[in-house]
């Protein structure tokens, strides 16, 4: 059982920086996602602290001590790598057993340590097995008892499920969140997924390209992003951008056209005439009547999913006419898109008028991308 | 799984492997099978006269001391050559798979002595050990060893095989770099992890997972060190002092084409194939069973 905290931790390998100072605490028994694109650095952030990558500047320790010149071994971790990184030659049980056998553990209370993971996973029959004799997700669970039979303070998981399939993914995900909550051990998870990432963590961090963007519980991420990119990452499908102007008196936004998000009730006046970026989740645009509509959609591509139905589409005028590029996008560029729910009666080549939901709306500054205000 | 190729005309497929059938035919079915005709035959120096001996030639060579002489120098040199050839090959693989920088020069200069003919790499080390002008043979003498590869049997016997070694490590050195970095780089992780120190680590996971390497490579280098050398005791050597290094391969020759006795020679040489069969048999047999995982 372990804090980990980390101080101003940066990565360069050579003249290319790829982690930018990165600052968080973690507390005991505290379940931390760490979730972005590909290449923004979370692999590697994950990697220093397992000790796997050098440290090039800042801090990082696990339960008050400083680990930055401590080898892998003597860090109290645990590691579940993406493939699995099971031993080949080696049955389930000495996979296992591997990590005790080097510590010098009495050989009974290894049999009882390995078979009490083992019951725990529900690996039970497969003791004497072969790696290659196991299925995806049994060779996951294998890699998952090899980093709780140590008992270590701290469990580091890199991108663990993202070789299973579809369903398998959502089964492991539900066991390892179980798992987590029984041992009560401190966990760090890295995974490009958001909703694994929403899922699982007491406390997201989102990165992009080396930098912590936002740390919070997963629905303050959600509903308060606080960039557009945390807030176009996080969220499926992604939330709408649209290009718009604060008017004069501070009441109501401009996008261009005929459109106009009328006064929601909060004060925009310290904002009077600034250009924003409204971002607008696809579930908090709602179909109303003609009368009622402040934007409208020309429905290019409808998606039926059953629970719900997706409507892709460009805002047009009353007219029907184009609106210009108010449409910064969301799920594909230029594209808005809304989630109706149930199976909505919208078809393509439609206009579907459109009002935003109240106190939903994010504004946010077009050029840091930092959020300005809500709406 | 396997993929059934269908082709359209029949006569295709055995079109396709027959320049493999030719060459088989050509270079290893039919020199063998003269060389067992051979082996049942004695002929007189001059050619004239050839009759029908039987098995005499076997029973020959099998009471004849220096034969059996070859036999202990060839079981000491190439178990020396493929044992040394085979150490020395994974710790240079070891090393060079930890540089960083410059290990394309290391790598290229590690694999140069392949490229050298057996034959030249013999005389290559025969200069270095030489008595009179060999710098190895000075440095020797300055410890209080005088090396004279001429007169010692002991010191012939290890400088062919320091010259056969010298030229097979690339070749290892080339096949256990490949193995080493076939092996996924997060299982050495997940072992650094787990706790275990790089020796341990070496031992308990790169090692076992090098095997199917180790075995393919203790098959060629034993072929290796029963036929190829052949140039190495040539150039050197030429199996002596004594009979110290006449190996069964130059023996074949010495015999055959020097002493001029085709049907001892013969004989020989179906000896030495039925060695190299049964050995990579046995290999394939025993030892490849425990090397899959």
């Amino acid at each position: 059982m372990a804090e980990i905290c980390m101080r101003g931790v940066r990565k360069r390998y050579g003249d290319t920086q790829v982690i930018h100072g990165i600052d968080v605490e973690i507390a005991d028994g505290e379940f931390i996602v760490i979730v972005g694109p590909s290449g923004c650095g979370k692999s590697t952030l994950l990697r220093m602290v397992a000790g796997l990558e050098t440290i090039t500047e800042g801090e990082i320790s696990i339960g008050g001590r400083v680990v930055n010149q401590l080898e892998p071994k003597e860090r109290d971790i645990a590691m579940v790598f993406q493939n699995y990184a099971l031993y080949p030659h080696m049955s389930v049980f000495d996979n296992m057993a591997y990590g005790l056998k080097i510590a010098r553990t009495p050989k009974d209370e290894i049999r009882a340590r390995v078979e009490e993971a083992a019951k725990l996973l529900e690996l039970g029959g497969l003791l004497e097995r072969k790696p290659r004799q196991l299925s995806g997700g049994q060779r996951q669970r294998v890699a998952m008892g090899r980093a709780i039979v140590r008992k270590p303070a701290v469990f580091l998981f890199d991108e663990p499920l993202s070789n299973l399939d579809a369903k398998l993914r959502v089964q492991m995900r539900l066991e390892i969140k179980q798992l987590q909550r029984k041992l009560g051990t401190t966990s760090l998870y890295v995974t490009h997924d958001q909703i694994e990432a929403m899922t699982l963590a007491d406390r997201l961090v989102v990165m992009n390209q080396g930098r912590a963007e936002q740390i919070d519980t997963p629905m303050a991420v959600y509903s308060d992003p606080a960039t557009t990119f945390v807030a176009g990452f996080i969220g499926s499908p992604a939330m709408n951008f649209l290009a718009g102007t604060v008017e004069a008196d501070g009441h109501g936004l401009f996008l261009g056209g005929d459109a106009r998000i009328s006064d929601k009730g909060s004060d925009l006046s310290g904002l009077a005439g600034r250009a924003v970026t409204l971002g607008v989740r696809p579930e908090h645009l709602l179909a109303v009547g003609e009368s009622e509509a402040e934007i409208r959609l020309g429905v290019e591509l409808v998606e039926t999913l059953g629970a719900d139905t997706l409507a892709h589409g460009r805002p047009v005028g009353a007219a029907g006419t184009p609106l210009g590029d108010a449409a910064l996008g969301g799920e594909a560029p230029g594209l808005i898109t809304v989630r109706l729910p149930g199976l909505a009666p919208v078809r393509e080549g439609e206009r579907l008028p459109l009002r935003m939901a109240e106190g939903e709306l994010h504004l946010f500054d077009p050029d840091s991308g930092r959020r300005i205000a809500d709406v | 799984m396997h993929k059934r190729v269908t082709f359209r005309h029949p006569l295709l497929p055995y079109l396709l492997v027959l320049p493999q059938l030719a060459i088989t035919f050509v270079f290893f079915l039919w020199p063998a099978s003269q060389a067992l005709y051979y082996s049942v035959l004695r002929q007189d120096p001059f050619g004239l006269k050839t009759k029908f001996v039987g098995l005499q030639n076997f029973e020959r060579l099998f009471s004849d001391p220096t034969y059996l002489n070859s036999f202990d120098v060839t079981i000491v040199f190439s178990l020396s050559v493929t044992l040394s050839g085979m150490a020395l090959g994974l710790l240079f693989a070891v090393m060079a798979d930890r540089v960083v920088k410059g290990a394309a020069t290391y790598k290229t200069l590690l694999i140069w002595p392949y490229a050298v003919a057996p034959a030249v790499a013999g005389v290559l080390w025969w200069f270095l050990f030489n008595p009179t002008i060999g710098i190895l043979a000075y440095a020797l003498r300055s410890l209080g060893y005088d090396w004279n590869h001429a007169v010692s049997g002991t010191d012939a016997l290890i400088l062919v095989i320091v010259a056969s070694t010298w030229k097979q490590v690339s070749y290892n050195f080339l096949f256990f770099l490949a193995g080493l970095q076939a092996i996924p780089k997060s299982l050495i992780e997940a072992a650094a992890i787990d706790g275990a120190g790089p020796a341990r680590r070496f031992w308990t996971i790169v090692f076992p997972l090098l095997s199917p390497t180790t075995f393919f490579l203790l098959v060629v280098n034993m072929v290796y060190a029963f036929f190829e050398t052949f140039g190495v005791v040539h150039a050197t050597t030429s199996g002596g002092p004594g009979q110290a290094t006449t190996i069964l391969v130059y023996k074949v020759f010495n015999d055959g084409f020097i002493g001029l006795n085709l049907g001892s020679s013969a004989a020989q040489s179906v000896i030495l194939m039925v060695i190299v069969i049964s050995l990579t048999m046995i290999q394939f047999r025993f030892i490849e069973r425990r090397v899959q995982y």
